[in-house]
């Protein structure tokens, strides 16, 4: 029986495994995380029990090996999981992909020993993590960071300020990029600080446009003493950690938006089902209807290039310029299709009554982070026509 | 020695849809998507909750209902129970609460138990009188209705809230409990959960295996039918109240004429 209105995507899995997977997924943004999000979102508060308890049910070490007590999932299925989440409240969603990428430096360039201590807890739910590379004056140019890191016996003290931090303040652990040697990329460690260190202190959260109950906050190091048994890979290839995280992250953040203009199409879809104006619903008029088949063909294709993405990266083959072209699209499909989402709703759509106000500004936020959409058209060129030329 | 908690539980069509009866006036399955009935779930956590405060436990989880009645199954086994019965037979088409209590008792019995747990109704059905007649066909003890329930020392301990008062219950082991919708929220499954259950046995179990002779079952052997059935009238516009400044007694004369009050 052909059904109309809002329905569950229709996802190609690879396992029946996975298909289980996203049903639970689909039972717990529904049930658990969507129906609070409105409030909570316009209140700021942020949800730190439903990272536990998504994090009990094992979505928070999905890309990981299960040895550590992560998921053993491809990115195809982790990704799409990290869009269900997304749709629902894009506070969860994006905090999975920042707590996945904090995870990125241990479970990858951790040596055995570390892994062993640090994963289970990390991948298991209980650990909150955050990701700490922007600095007030180093953004896209995140090679220029200015934390210092500096030998002190068999520790290191950390110095110095993190800027743009998801969950700075609310995380358990922070991966940490910090200058332990000279000028560049090559004087850049990475370390796995934990929330509690002394000297360790975040900033009250900036006041953003949307994205509210998701802490994003500066996290300043005065003096934080960390073991060099936390160094994560060798000194020197921190930044190169970073980077090895960097289009796995864009990934993630690739199906949030995915799942944000998902969210928006079905909250349009069901409004002009049900408005009338003119004796009938306004569904009925086809400027509206082309409206809808342009967001709903966007999105898809946004799922698609993404999906496409993640398999070059579960086959092993290189994925960065696929991953740069993800972020880029989907962003720009959810700002695109929120915009028009309101545009559907009319006054209504311009109100906090409904949610696709609140999706626009979410989107927004989608086209600045992991990399502006000017650094992902960068990175899509490099690959194309080779580096600028600076003479 | 290891607590054999069995625990009853129903296949029912998803009561956020639309459900319908079929032709011969029996629940239609095809139309309408099917999972463990919610306050079966009640009655799974409230076993795990047994089983995890137990020395030594073991849940078996029990359903009659057609192949695709192994979804609710595999539901209570990804939650954390250890291992399954399923009842399957194309006689059972029909089959009313006698029937269906005959079938759970032997497959109870064939299974071995100390404890059964069942919810308080199915969300179906909603007749909610099987937790009795199954203690009934099994000659043990019932404390019914729970919104509390522990086990300790050979006993069932539980608390059934009623609208007057609390009553505390116990009764000695073999028992047969049945848990409300107060009794706490069901735990998802986690992922490793799900396919932790995909290893679990399922045993498959028809008529003869227990036993039972297919005339007892089904629409045939049912001691009650369903003669009629109709969808529920829309609703009528209502009443609607003014208040000026006698909106109150307007209210209360309406609710004693409806004798409500």
């Amino acid at each position: 029986m052909q059904s109309y209105g809002p329905q569950p995507v229709s996802r190609q899995l690879p396992t029946e495994e996975a298909r289980d997977l996203l049903a639970l997924t689909r039972d717990l943004a529904q049930r658990e995380i969507a129906p609070g999000a409105a409030a909570e979102e316009e209140a700021g508060r942020f949800p730190r029990e439903t990272f536990t308890l998504i994090g009990e049910a094992g979505l928070l070490g999905l890309p990981y090996p299960e040895e550590y007590g992560g998921g053993g999932q491809p990115y195809e299925v982790y990704l799409q999981v990290l869009e269900e989440l997304a749709a629902a409240r894009l506070t969860v969603g994006l905090g999975v992909s920042v707590h996945t990428l904090a995870c990125h430096a241990v479970a990858h360039y951790g040596s055995k020993e570390q892994r062993a201590e640090h994963l289970p807890g990390m991948l298991g739910g209980t650990q909150l993590g955050a990701y700490c590379l922007s600095e007030p004056t180093s953004g896209s140019d995140a090679a220029a960071l200015r934390t210092r890191a500096a030998r002190d016996g068999d520790d290191w003290t950390i110095d110095g300020t993190k800027a743009w931090i998801t969950h700075g303040g609310a995380a358990d652990f922070y991966t940490v990029l910090a200058r332990s040697g000279g000028e560049g990329a090559h004087g850049i460690s990475a370390y796995l600080v934990p929330g509690d260190a002394p000297g360790l202190s975040a900033a009250p959260p900036e006041r953003k446009m949307g994205l509210k109950g998701s802490p994003t906050a500066q996290v300043h190091f005065d003096g934080v003493r960390v073991p060099d048994t936390r160094r994560i890979g060798e000194p020197g290839q921190g930044f190169a950690i970073a980077l090895g995280a960097l289009d796995s992250g864009r990934l993630g953040i690739a199906a949030c938006a995915t799942g944000v203009a998902q969210a928006a199409l079905d909250a349009a879809l069901g409004y002009v089902l049900e408005r009338r104006q003119f004796d009938r619903p306004v569904a009925d008029f086809q400027g509206l209807r082309f409206m809808l088949a342009d967001m709903a063909t966007r999105i898809e294709a946004g799922r698609a290039l993404y999906l496409a993405a993640a398999r070059l990266r579960d086959s092993g083959q290189p994925f960065s310029a696929r991953a740069a072209m993800a972020k880029l699209f989907c962003t720009d499909t959810a700002m695109q299709v929120t915009t028009d989402a309101v545009q559907l709703l009319g006054g209504y759509g311009y109100t906090a009554d409904f949610p696709v106000e609140r999706y626009m500004r979410e989107a927004k936020v989608l086209q600045i982070v992991e990399g502006t959409n000017q650094i992902q058209r960068m990175v899509v060129a490099r690959h194309l026509a080779g580096p600028e030329s600076r003479g | 020695m290891s607590l054999r908690i069995v625990v009853a539980v129903k296949y029912v069509p998803d009561a956020t849809g639309d459900r319908h009866f079929a032709d011969d006036l029996t629940t239609d399955r095809d139309a309408v998507d099917g999972l463990l009935s919610e306050l079966d779930e009640y009655a799974v956590e409230q076993a795990l909750q047994i089983a995890e405060a137990a020395d030594d436990a073991e849940i078996t989880v029990l359903t009659v209902g057609p192949a695709d009645a192994k979804d609710a199954l595999r539901k209570a086994l990804s939650m954390g129970a250890d291992k399954a019965v399923h009842v399957e037979d194309d006689a059972l088409h029909g089959t009313d609460v006698m029937g269906t209590s005959l079938v759970l008792a032997k497959a109870i019995e064939h299974a071995g138990f100390d404890l059964v747990v069942t919810g308080m109704a199915s969300t179906d059905g909603t007749a909610g009188v099987v937790p009795a007649l199954l203690a009934e066909r099994l000659g043990i003890p019932q404390v019914t209705l729970l919104s509390e329930v522990a086990v300790s020392g050979g006993k069932v301990t539980g608390r059934r809230d009623g609208d007057a008062a609390s009553e505390q219950v116990e009764a000695s082991l073999p028992a047969l409990v049945s848990v409300t919708d107060q009794s706490g929220e069901a735990r998802y499954p986690s992922f490793k959960g799900i396919m932790a259950a995909k290893k679990k046995p399922v045993e498959a179990l028809d008529l003869s295996d227990l036993g039972i002779d297919a005339a007892d079952v089904g629409l045939a052997g049912a001691w009650t039918a369903v003669q009629e059935a109709a969808a529920r009238p829309a609703r009528s516009a209502g009443t609607i109240v003014k208040d000026e400044g006698e909106g109150g007694k307007q209210l209360a004369a309406f609710l004693a004429e409806h004798k409500f009050i």
